[in-house]
Parts: C-alpha cells; sequence; structure tokens
C-alpha cells in the first residue's frame, strides 16, 4: 500500500498539469471563435493553394 | 462564340454576369473591380483560390465617399492604452468563411507595420485591431476592409467599444468550471472506485488517506464550481421562489459536508463522488445552453450595429454633410447613392428608383419609388441615386420600431417555465419536509442518538439529490437536437421543444417561407421563342429579379447592347426594327386593361408594331409546401396563412397548397395582434416565418421557426432554423417535439418511482454510498437510455426525405 503514497500524487499531478493546459487554453482564447479556428488552420501559410483546375 | 470563352461570372463576387459588365472586362459593377484590383496589388490572389465555391464575396458598393470618414466617429470607438498603442473592435458584415479571415487580416497588416495583430472572429464576426500611433489611422483601416467588399461599424454599438462582453466573460468562467468539475470528477471516481471494490479487504488507514484524499479534490472544486447554482439557489430563495438549483445546492453542500464528518471521524462511507459528478454533468449542460444563446445574442448585436451606418444630409447651406442617423433633424434632405442601406424613414424628394425592401417589409421584388412615396430604414437603394425628407431618425424608424416589438414579445415569452422548474417547485418542499420527518421520527420514535438520527435524514437528502431527475429532461434534449441537427434542424432555444409540443396551430409567412421567395416565369403557351429571345436579350443586361427570373427562363443566350435601364420603369433598347421595351405596365405605355387574368408580377415587352406581349411571373411554392400542409391538417394542425402580402396573392397561393385560413395585408403589428389573438382563444401557435417583418411575430407566437435563408435578426428571433428547400423540417419537428414529451413523461414517472423506492430504504437508514451510488447512477443510466430511443424512431408518415 505504501505505493499509493507516491501513485495518487502522480496521478493528480498529471491531471492537474492537463487541467492547467485546459485553463491555460481557456484564458489564451483558444475557445473564442471554434468555426474560425477549424477553416483558419487551412489558409495561414505562406505559400498559396496550387490553382484550382479550371 | 463558344459560351465558356466569356466569363459567365464576376471574377470578384461570383454573380452572374450582365451583357453590360463585359465592357468593364470580366466585372459586375465598379466596386468589384476596386475590390479585385486592390486584392491583387497587396498579392492576396489566392484568396479567390481558398474561399468555398459556393460562397461568393459580397458585391461590392460603389464608394461614393472617397476622402471622408465612411463611419462617424470612428476614431472615438478606439482604445488609447497608456503605452500609446490602439485597440479596435469592428464588426464585419459578409465575413463568413476561412478564406475572408485570411484575407481580411492579409490585406490589414500587408504594407501596416505599425499594425501589430489583426484577428478576426468568424463566430461573433468581429475584426480585432491592435496598431500603434494615432486613433486617427481607424479611419484607413477601416476603409481598407470596406473596399474589399466588407461593411464595418464599430463593434457593440451600445457604447462598450472596446470593452469586454459579460456574457462572454460568463461563459468562459462556465468552461473553467466545467473543467475543473470534470478534472474532479475523474479523479474522484477512481478513488471511490478503489474504496468500493476494496470493501472488507481494506484496511482503515489506507481508506481513511483515499477519503482525505478525495476530500483533498472535492473541497475546492464545490466551492468554485459550484458557485453558479450556490448563487443561483440563494437568489431564488430571497425572492421567495425555488428553482431546481435550490434542492442541487442542497444536496450538493450536504454530501460534502457530512462526507467531511465522516473522514474526520474515520467513518465508512463518503459521498464525495457523488457530489463532484452531479456538478460535472449540470455544468455541461449550462456550457451547451450558454453557448446556444450566446450565438443568438451575437446575430443581434450586430445587426445593430450595422444600424450605425452614416447618413448624408444636404445641409442649408447646400454642402452635403454626414451623420449619425439618429441625429438626423426632421425635414432635413438626405442623399442615398445608388447601392446605399437608406438610414433613415422618410418621402422620396427627388429621384426615382428601386428599393430592396426584403428587410423591412420580407417581400423580394424590389419596390419602384417616385417622388411622394415612403422609405424606410433598412431598405436598400439598387438602381438611381435619391433625395428623401426625412421624416422619422434613429430610434423612431420602422426598423427601431420592429426591433422594441421583437424585445417586448420575446419578454412575455420568457415567462415559459421549464417543465424541470416547475416540478423542482413542488419536488424541493416534499423531499425536505421527508427528511426532517425522518430526523423527528428517528429522534421521537426510533430513540437513536440525534446525531445519528440527523445523517440518516442527510442521507435521505443525498439519495434524493435530484440526479435522475435534472437529467430526465436535457437527455431527451440533447438526443432531440442530435436528431433534428441531422436533418439540418437547429433548436436555438433550451425550451423550445417544450413549447413545440402541446402546439395545435401553424402559422405560415407566405413569401420566403412557403413559397421559394424568388420569382419564376410562369408558362405561357402563346409566347414564341424569338419573343422569349428578345425578351430575354434585354433582360441579361439588368439584376432585376424578374430581369433575372426571365433570363433563368430562357437559358443562356446572346445580350441585347446599348440598353438603357430606367430606374423604377424597364429597360430601353433601340434595336433593329426599332424601340424595344420591357418593363412595368406604365413604362411599356401599355393602356388597356382587358388582360387582368391572373394577379401577381408582370413584365410588359413592346416593339414597333406589335400588339404588347404581357410575361407573367409568381413566386412558386416550396415543392413540398402542399404535402407537408396536407400533413399537418391530417395530425389536427389548425394551418393559417398571415402575408403582409396582397390579398388575391395570398389567397391564389393558399388555394394552391390547401390553406383555409388566409390573412393578408398584415403589418408586423398586425401580425402580432392576430397571433395574440390566437393565443387568447387558448390556442398554442407555431409561427413560421423568414422576413424582417415576421421577425417581432416569431417572437409573439408560443414557439417559431425560420428557414435558414431568413435574414439575421429573424433567425434570432426563431427557435429553431431550419436548412434545406423543403418544409419537411415543419412536420418533422413538430414529430419529434411531440415524442420527446413523451418521453420526458416517462422518464418522470420512472424518476419519481426510483425515488418511492429509494427513499424508504435511506428513511430506514440502510442507504451506504455504494447502494446510493448504484441508485443514482441506474437511474441516471436508465433514463439516458429511455432518451437515445428518440434517435430511432420514425415518422409516422415515413418522412419526407
Amino acid at each position: 500500500m505504501n505505493s499509493l503514497l507516491f501513485l495518487i500524487p502522480a496521478a493528480l499531478l498529471l491531471g492537474g498539469l492537463g487541467l492547467g493546459a485546459f485553463l491555460w487554453a481557456v484564458r489564451d482564447g483558444q475557445f473564442e471563435d471554434l468555426d474560425g479556428s477549424a477553416t483558419r488552420i487551412l489558409y495561414e501559410d505562406d505559400q498559396p493553394l496550387p490553382r484550382r483546375p479550371q | 462564340m463558344p459560351l465558356d470563352a466569356v466569363p459567365l461570372t464576376c471574377r470578384h463576387c461570383g454573380l452572374p454576369l450582365t451583357g453590360a459588365a463585359t465592357e468593364r472586362g470580366a466585372f459586375c459593377c465598379q466596386g468589384c473591380a476596386g475590390a479585385y484590383t486592390l486584392i491583387h496589388d497587396l498579392g492576396l490572389d489566392a484568396y479567390y483560390d481558398r474561399r468555398p465555391i459556393e460562397a461568393a464575396a459580397p458585391p461590392v458598393a460603389p464608394d461614393g465617399t472617397d476622402g471622408a470618414d465612411p463611419l462617424l466617429g470612428l476614431p472615438d470607438a478606439v482604445a488609447v492604452a497608456p503605452d500609446g498603442s490602439c485597440l479596435l473592435r469592428l464588426s464585419v458584415d459578409g465575413l463568413h468563411c476561412g478564406a475572408c479571415l485570411w484575407l481580411i487580416e492579409a490585406a490589414v497588416t500587408r504594407n501596416h507595420p505599425e499594425v501589430r495583430s489583426a484577428r478576426a472572429n468568424l463566430t461573433t464576426r468581429c475584426l480585432t485591431l491592435r496598431w500603434t500611433g494615432s486613433a486617427a489611422q481607424a479611419v484607413d483601416l477601416a476603409r481598407l476592409v470596406t473596399r474589399l467588399g466588407y461593411r464595418v461599424a464599430p463593434f457593440g454599438a451600445g457604447g462598450a467599444g472596446a470593452g469586454a462582453d459579460p456574457a462572454a466573460a460568463h461563459e468562459r468562467m462556465l468552461l473553467r468550471r466545467m473543467a475543473l468539475a470534470g478534472f474532479a470528477a475523474a479523479n474522484v471516481m477512481l478513488l471511490s472506485v478503489a474504496i468500493w471494490s476494496g470493501v472488507g479487504a481494506m484496511g482503515d488507514a489506507t481508506r481513511t488517506l483515499l477519503h482525505w484524499v478525495s476530500a483533498l479534490i472535492a473541497l475546492p472544486t464545490v466551492a468554485i464550481a459550484g458557485q453558479p447554482f450556490f448563487r443561483s439557489a440563494l437568489a431564488a430563495l430571497r425572492a421567495g421562489r425555488t428553482n431546481m438549483d435550490v434542492p442541487i445546492s442542497v444536496g450538493v453542500c450536504l454530501a460534502t459536508g457530512m462526507s467531511l464528518v465522516m473522514t474526520i471521524n474515520h467513518g465508512e462511507h463518503a459521498y464525495f463522488d457523488g457530489a463532484v459528478m452531479l456538478l460535472f454533468f449540470l455544468l455541461v449542460g449550462r456550457y451547451l445552453d450558454s453557448r446556444a444563446r450566446g450565438r443568438a445574442r451575437s446575430a443581434a448585436a450586430h445587426l445593430l450595429a450595422l444600424n450605425q451606418a452614416p447618413v448624408t444630409v444636404l445641409a442649408a447651406d447646400g454642402l452635403p454633410q454626414v451623420l449619425p442617423p439618429a441625429r438626423v433633424p426632421l425635414g432635413a434632405t438626405v442623399l442615398v447613392a445608388a447601392g446605399e442601406r437608406v438610414g433613415v424613414d422618410g418621402t422620396v424628394a427627388d429621384g426615382v428608383s428601386d428599393l430592396d425592401a426584403s428587410l423591412v417589409t420580407g417581400e423580394t421584388l424590389p419596390l419602384a419609388v417616385a417622388p411622394g412615396a415612403q422609405v424606410f430604414a433598412g431598405m436598400i437603394n439598387r438602381t438611381a441615386p435619391l433625395r428623401l425628407t426625412a421624416t422619422a431618425s434613429g430610434e423612431g424608424t420602422l426598423l427601431a420600431e420592429m426591433v422594441r416589438l421583437l424585445e417586448a414579445a420575446e419578454q412575455g415569452r420568457a415567462r415559459h417555465v421549464l417543465l424541470a422548474d416547475r416540478i423542482a417547485r413542488a419536488y424541493t418542499p416534499v423531499v425536505h419536509l421527508t427528511a426532517l420527518v425522518t430526523f423527528l421520527g428517528w429522534v421521537l420514535l426510533g430513540s437513536v442518538p440525534w446525531y445519528q438520527a440527523l445523517l440518516i435524514a442527510v442521507s435521505v437528502l443525498i439519495i434524493t439529490c435530484p440526479c435522475a431527475l435534472a437529467l430526465a429532461v436535457p437527455a431527451v434534449q440533447v438526443t432531440a437536437s442530435g436528431r433534428l441537427m441531422r436533418q439540418g434542424i437547429l433548436l436555438k432555444s433550451a425550451t423550445a421543444l417544450e413549447r413545440l409540443a402541446p402546439v395545435d396551430t401553424v402559422v405560415f409567412d407566405k413569401t420566403g417561407t412557403l413559397t421559394l421567395g424568388r420569382p419564376d416565369l410562369l408558362p405561357d403557351p402563346t409566347l414564341t421563342t424569338a419573343e422569349l429571345a428578345l425578351a430575354a436579350s434585354l433582360a441579361r443586361t439588368s439584376r432585376h429579379p424578374l430581369s433575372r427570373a426571365l433570363a433563368r427562363a430562357a437559358g443562356p443566350g446572346p445580350v441585347a447592347e446599348g440598353v438603357v435601364e430606367v430606374p423604377g420603369g424597364g429597360l430601353r433598347w433601340l434595336g433593329p426594327q426599332g424601340f424595344v421595351r420591357l418593363g412595368s405596365r406604365t413604362f411599356c405605355g401599355v393602356t388597356d386593361t382587358a388582360e387582368e387574368g391572373v394577379a401577381g408580377p408582370e413584365l410588359w415587352l413592346t416593339r414597333c408594331g406589335q400588339p404588347p406581349r404581357r410575361l407573367l411571373f409568381a413566386d412558386r411554392p416550396r415543392r413540398d409546401a402542399a404535402a407537408v400542409v396536407a400533413t399537418l391538417k391530417a395530425r389536427g394542425f389548425r394551418v393559417e396563412l398571415l402575408s403582409g402580402d396582397r390579398a388575391v396573392t395570398a389567397q391564389a397561393l393558399a388555394a394552391e397548397v390547401g390553406i383555409d385560413s388566409v390573412r393578408a395585408d398584415a403589418r408586423p403589428a398586425d401580425k402580432c395582434a392576430h397571433l395574440a389573438a390566437l393565443r387568447a382563444q387558448g390556442r398554442k401557435v407555431l409561427m413560421v416565418g423568414d422576413g424582417l417583418n415576421d421577425a417581432a411575430a416569431l417572437a409573439a407566437a408560443d414557439v417559431s421557426l425560420s428557414p435558414a435563408t431568413a435574414v439575421d435578426v429573424t433567425q434570432t428571433a426563431a427557435d429553431v432554423v431550419f436548412q434545406g428547400d423543403g418544409l419537411a423540417a415543419v412536420a418533422e419537428t413538430l414529430a419529434v417535439a411531440r415524442r420527446s414529451r413523451a418521453l420526458v413523461r416517462q422518464n418522470l414517472i420512472f424518476t419519481l418511482l426510483y425515488n418511492l423506492c429509494a427513499v424508504p430504504v435511506a428513511v430506514a437508514g440502510l442507504a451506504t454510498p455504494l447502494v446510493a451510488a448504484a441508485a443514482m447512477s441506474g437511474s441516471s443510466l436508465v433514463v439516458m437510455a429511455n432518451a437515445l430511443r428518440l434517435g430511432g424512431f420514425k415518422p409516422r408518415d415515413g418522412g419526407f426525405r
């Protein structure tokens, strides 16, 4: 049972890291515009797409 | 000439090219050509490859206000930080795809090193700009976006300017709490499973350790994530009411408190898992609800912001002066350029033009106006410049009046009390009384120590904590909205399903709802191919909806050269056989009224030496309109038509689709009054409509549907928005709503039965956490499973799809 003494803190730490990352993402505004982000990933580059065949 | 050698659509906005446009290259108007040049010069041609095929760029209004500030007081809306950086939020109209985001952001930052960041938001259609320099640069940046073809206005026209939106902050707060509760629920549940499986085998010290760890996670979580419920419960109690949050708060607090006492005393049972899980599930529901309402809110704010476009007023000294619409004095002369939105209500003093009145009246055909005619704010001037005499401005306009009607009607509806809350009102006192009776009973009759009696009373409260009850309604709603969403029907309001179920009367708007909202040429056997070809060759030069219907009916063909479009009249062309005219009855000089026949939109074609020809158009009903009306009638609904159109047209359409009860010539206020009268008779009314003139009526009905083609404010007012060009969604939504009501009732009956069984067990003092957890999650699972049955059922008629 002594293993619990470090397994529980380790589990909490990992879960806490995930929670912290999520809270950071919310604060950072990443959940402000879900529609925009979904399409934005297609365009944010410096190379234009190849021309669409007419 | 082969057809594919000529560009058929505008290179910028993608609208079909008309004859006159070919002289300007491949653009439909000067504005589009300007936007294309600008985009090309900035090196952003990739925009044309990136935008979705079906989503063309907004046509650009020719910019007549070069040099002047296109938006009044824009520098005032800029928030200047102490370090000299400026922040501006703009509401952008026409922003509808990822390519738009990219184009605007790239255009604003390219060649503008002072712009530190530009971020457009597709959900709120808001552009946030940060730059270093003076606030006056806002005008340059805004004009750049305008030249790309988007209309802009300061975001949050209410004066909040760059400030944060409190509702958005509330939503972020819910999301953070939900994350916290989710994290805690997962971890506490892990520990609880260990405790349950270790019953008997686990040592006392280990169990207490696990309880302490659970407490460490659960206590801060309850304190933080429970706040929305505690606040709402306190507010309700202060007002002398109870709502669903009261039993939730009491249950969560008691479960946590008692578990803490148990943990301190090395007790066997702790209920941390139940408390935290309940909070998590409830927060998920609250967050989804708040997000759906946030979208509707931003659409309304957007419309109000765009209303602030400035108005050009002719001052006493004869010089044009730009004013905000609310500050235009009555009786002032207002200039409205072609392509501009009318900012005030007024009468036409000078000029002849066609106005797009769809925002105000919902009618798709342009309104021909001449001096003396009345025009309203919100209409768009299509063909020629006008001078108006202002009769009302700002809050006095018909548009503002409609928004007020809408708000008033929505307040009336807010009185609808959710079924779950109605139950909570009855449920809370009963549960708390039971707990009290249990406590007194054990102390007085059971002769046990008071603290043990208290424990038993508390376990009664915990086991009756409305977990299944709180899930009974939302579970069905989530399944129902999922099922509807797969068919392109979006439920916007949380209470829509509950209000849809008892509906017994369906009221349809005409244009754009029962019909497609666009005119089509009626087949006429006496019309020769040569006549049609001639009329179409003129019509292809014009963007008037009737011309386009004619061109559509004739198919591709030649375009007449040198056609003159007379605003408010029609088209004139000097052909090889003399003058040809295509237009209104008066424009073509037709005097005989013998050919009355069918009423409806018409065009006349006159040529030298030949009798005038009449071309009739009609707004066709949607393909399944008659079938849906028949189905609704067969299911026992009363179906009505409520239209702002003339009685003859409305009657004709009603006869075609099989509606007996017709009310025509109804203005927005009349529509509201009619719906109020229906409701006063005890009817539950569903309104289906699409125009801005329907918006107030939609809000006044018990519940409302609107097609996705409707204007923004109407979609905001509607509870349900459906996509597609059929009306089957109306019948389907009603069927799903009735089915949901049946399932909700089953769930509630089950929850009641569960409580009838569980409460005696708890009262008898037999409820351990394992029993409680099994009973609570068991009942929740049954409720969920029952709700899932909604996904599978078939509409009774087999559906229309």
